[in-house]
C-alpha cells in the first residue's frame, strides 16, 4: 500500500501547460478518482504518478520516497489500460503472469499467483484463450488480472471503462469497487464519467485545464461544490443556473427585476448567479412558489419525473420530481426553491457561503 | 447481378495472373526444349520431346553454382543487415521524438529520389579506392545502404500499427524498454520483419547495375551477371540461359514459402479494442 503526495506538480508540452502547480496528497488504501472533461489533464497526471510521464517541475512522492526519475518498473505501480493492452501474441495466463515472468519468479509460484487472481476475477477457464478470442468485458478482467497479479502498492486505472457497453460497465463499475474493498489497496482512478466517479471514489479530484477546482468526498462535491465548474460537472442532470442581482436587499432575477421572495442568503450581495439542483426544485400550482412559469416538456423515467419549465426572465428550468406527477405540457406552474440547497456564485463563478 | 460482378472479376484476376506467369511458363518451356528443337517448333506450346540436359550442364559444367553461392551470400547478408538496421531505425522514428528527426527523415527521401545509373561512377570510384573492387563485400554494403530507406519506412508504418500502449503497459509490468521491444513488440511485428526480409532479399537477388560494374571476375559474379556468360560473341545458348533461369527463381521461391507465414497480417488483433 501506498501514500502518494504530489508537490507543486507542472507538466508542460512546448508552450502549452497542461498540468499547473498540482498539490494533491492520497492516504493508504484510499479510492480516489481523477475526473474532468476531456483535455483536463486527468490522464496526463495519472501517466506522470506511473513514470509514463516526465515531470516538467515538482515532484512526486510515495511513501516518502521522491520517485520522479524512478523508472516505471521500480514505482511498484500497477495500471489498467483504458485500451487494455493485452499482449496479442500471449495467452492469458502468460499475459496475467508476464510482470513475474520478467523478474523470473518460479513458474509454479507464478502459476499461483495467476490462479488466485483468476480466480478473484473468475477467469478460471479462459486462462487458454488468446485475447482476440475474448468478449471486452474479458479483456478488461485481464487487464486488471494482470494488475492483481503484480500485488501493487497502488493501482492505476485510466479510464478502464469507456470501451465497454452501458450494461458491462455497470457490472464492472461494481466489480473495481469490490475489488478495492478486497485489496484495500491505494487505487487512482481516472475517468470522464462522474455517475463513476460519485460511486467509486472515497475522494474525488475535480480537475479542468490542469488546474484542481475540488477535492472532497462526493457528497461534499455534490452538496457544496466549491465553484460553478463543479457544481455544473457533478451531478446528472446537472444543476439549473439563474442570473441573479441584489436589488434593494432583495435577490432578483437579473433580466426581468422580479424578486425572488427568498429568506436573506449569506453572502448574496456579490452574488451573480444562483444554482439548485433540479431535485430541490419542486414544481407547485400555478401562482405559488418562487417562481412562475409554464411546462415545456415532460420526461418520464419510471421512478423520476424530468419537467423542464420555461420561467421567463430565468430560461428553461428542469425539475426532478415524482414518477407519478400529472404534469402536462403548456400547464403553468409555480416553481418552490429549496432554501437550505441554494448555492451562489460570484462573477468568478467561485461559491458564495 | 451480384455473380455477374463475380464472373466479371474472377475473370479478371485470371487474365492478369495468366499475363504475370506466362513469362515463367516460357522460361521452363525453353529450358526443357532440347537445341534442336528451339527454332524449328517456333512457338508451340510444349515441345514434342522435353530434356533436363540443360539443366545438367548448367549445373555439373558451367560456373552456375559459383554464381548462385555468391548471390545467395550478397542476398542474405543485404537482407538481413537492411532489416536490421531498417527495424532500429523504424523503431525509434515510431517511438520517439528527437531533434533532426524530420532532417533524416527528408534526407533518406532524397536517396530515393535519384536513378541508380547517376551515381554509378561516385560508387565506384569509392569503392575501387577502398580496395573492395570484385568482392563480395562492395555489393553487400551497397545493396545494404540503399534498401534501408524504404525498408525504414517499410518497418516504420509496422510500428505504428502496433499501439504504443503495448510498450507502456510491458514497462508498467516490470520491462526496460529493451525487454519491452524485444518481448512484447519484436514479437509482434515479425510480419513486418518477413517482408522486410523479403523485399530487401529479392531486390539483392535481381540487381544487374552494380554487379556488372563493380564485379568482373568470374568467382565473385553474382547470378543476374552470371546469366549474361551464357551470351557469347556468336550466339545465345538459349536452353542454358533458362535452365539456369528456372534455378534462379528457386531460392526466391523457397524464401517467401518461408516468410509467407509472418506475412499473414492480424497478428496483433485482440490487444486493443478495435
Amino acid at each position: 500500500m501506498a501514500r502518494i503526495d504530489i508537490v507543486d506538480l507542472c507538466k508542460r508540452f512546448g508552450n502549452i501547460e497542461v498540468i499547473s502547480n498540482v498539490n494533491l496528497s492520497f492516504e493508504e488504501g484510499e479510492f480516489i478518482v481523477l475526473v474532468g472533461p476531456s483535455g483536463c489533464g486527468k490522464s496526463t497526471l495519472l501517466r506522470m504518478i506511473a513514470g509514463l510521464e516526465s515531470i516538467t517541475k515538482g515532484d512526486i512522492i510515495m511513501n516518502d520516497q521522491r520517485v520522479n526519475d524512478l523508472p516505471p518498473r521500480d514505482r511498484n505501480i500497477a495500471m489498467v489500460f483504458q485500451s487494455y493492452a493485452l499482449y496479442p501474441h500471449m495467452n492469458v495466463e502468460r499475459n496475467m503472469g508476464f510482470s513475474m515472468e520478467i523478474k523470473r519468479t518460479p513458474p509454479d509460484t507464478r502459476r499461483q499467483h495467476v490462479d488466485k487472481a483468476a480466480a478473484i476475477l473468475g477467469l478460471g477457464s479462459l486462462m487458454e484463450r488468446l485475447p482476440k478470442a475474448l468478449s471486452g468485458g474479458q479483456r478488461q478482467r485481464v487487464a486488471m488480472g494482470r494488475a492483481i497479479v503484480r500485488d501493487p502498492s497502488a493501482f492505476l486505472f485510466d479510464e478502464p471503462l469507456s470501451n465497454l457497453d452501458a450494461a458491462l460497465r455497470v457490472e464492472m463499475r461494481l466489480e473495481i469497487a469490490r475489488l478495492h474493498q478486497r485489496l484495500g489497496s491505494t487505487m487512482v482512478y481516472v475517468t470522464h464519467d462522474q455517475v463513476e466517479a460519485l460511486t467509486l471514489a472515497d475522494r474525488i479530484v475535480v480537475l479542468d485545464h490542469g488546474v484542481v477546482q475540488q477535492v472532497g468526498t462526493p457528497m461534499e462535491l455534490y452538496e457544496s461544490p466549491a465553484n460553478r465548474f463543479v457544481a455544473r460537472f457533478i451531478g446528472s442532470p446537472t444543476m439549473n443556473l439563474i442570473e441573479v442581482a441584489m436589488e434593494d436587499q432583495q435577490l432578483t432575477m437579473k433580466s426581468t427585476h422580479s424578486a425572488i421572495p427568498l429568506p436573506a442568503l449569506v453572502g448574496a450581495e456579490s452574488a451573480t448567479q444562483l444554482g439548485i439542483r433540479p431535485e430541490h426544485l419542486e414544481p407547485m400550482p400555478a401562482g405559488k412558489g418562487h417562481v412562475q412559469g409554464e411546462v415545456e416538456v415532460v420526461e418520464r423515467l419510471g421512478s423520476d419525473s424530468f419537467v423542464y419549465v420555461q420561467v421567463p426572465g430565468a430560461g428553461r428550468l428542469l425539475s426532478r420530481c415524482n414518477g407519478n406527477t400529472r404534469l402536462q405540457a403548456g400547464e403553468a406552474v409555480g416553481l418552490s426553491l429549496d432554501p437550505a440547497h441554494l448555492h451562489l456564485f460570484d462573477e468568478k463563478g467561485q461559491a458564495l457561503r | 447481378m451480384r455473380t455477374v460482378l463475380t464472373i466479371g472479376r474472377n475473370l479478371a484476376v485470371l487474365g492478369y495472373v495468366l499475363f504475370a506467369l506466362f513469362p515463367l511458363y516460357w522460361l521452363l518451356k525453353i529450358a526443357v526444349t532440347p537445341d534442336r528443337l528451339i527454332y524449328t517448333e517456333g512457338t508451340a506450346l510444349w515441345p514434342t520431346t522435353f530434356t533436363f540436359d540443360n539443366f545438367r550442364t548448367v549445373i555439373f559444367y558451367s560456373d552456375f553454382m559459383v554464381f548462385f553461392s555468391n548471390s545467395v551470400i550478397v542476398s542474405l547478408c543485404s537482407a538481413a543487415l537492411a532489416t536490421l538496421i531498417a527495424a532500429a531505425a523504424g523503431y525509434s522514428f515510431s517511438r520517439f521524438r528527437f531533434r533532426g528527426k524530420s532532417i533524416i527523415v527528408v534526407l533518406m527521401l532524397v536517396t530515393q529520389m535519384f536513378p541508380l545509373l547517376m551515381i554509378i561512377t561516385p560508387i565506384y570510384k569509392i569503392v575501387a579506392t577502398l580496395g573492395l573492387l570484385n568482392t563480395l563485400t562492395s555489393l553487400i554494403v551497397v545493396y545494404t545502404a540503399f534498401n534501408i530507406p524504404f525498408a525504414t519506412f517499410l518497418m516504420q508504418s509496422f510500428f505504428d500499427g502496433i499501439p504504443k500502449d503495448l510498450d507502456e503497459a510491458a514497462m508498467m509490468d516490470g520491462c526496460t524498454r529493451l525487454q519491452a521491444l524485444r518481448k512484447v513488440i519484436l514479437p509482434l511485428t515479425l510480419p513486418g520483419l518477413a517482408a522486410t526480409l523479403g523485399f530487401v532479399f529479392t531486390a539483392a537477388w535481381s540487381e544487374l547495375l552494380f554487379a556488372l560494374m563493380l564485379i568482373n571476375s568470374n568467382d565473385s559474379m553474382t547470378f543476374p551477371v552470371g546469366l549474361l556468360t551464357f551470351v557469347s560473341k556468336f550466339s545465345v545458348d538459349w536452353g542454358q540461359m533458362m535452365a539456369a533461369g528456372v534455378l534462379a527463381l528457386l531460392p526466391s521461391c523457397l524464401f517467401f514459402v518461408f516468410i509467407q507465414r509472418y506475412l499473414v497480417q492480424g497478428l496483433t488483433a485482440g490487444a486493443v479494442k478495435g
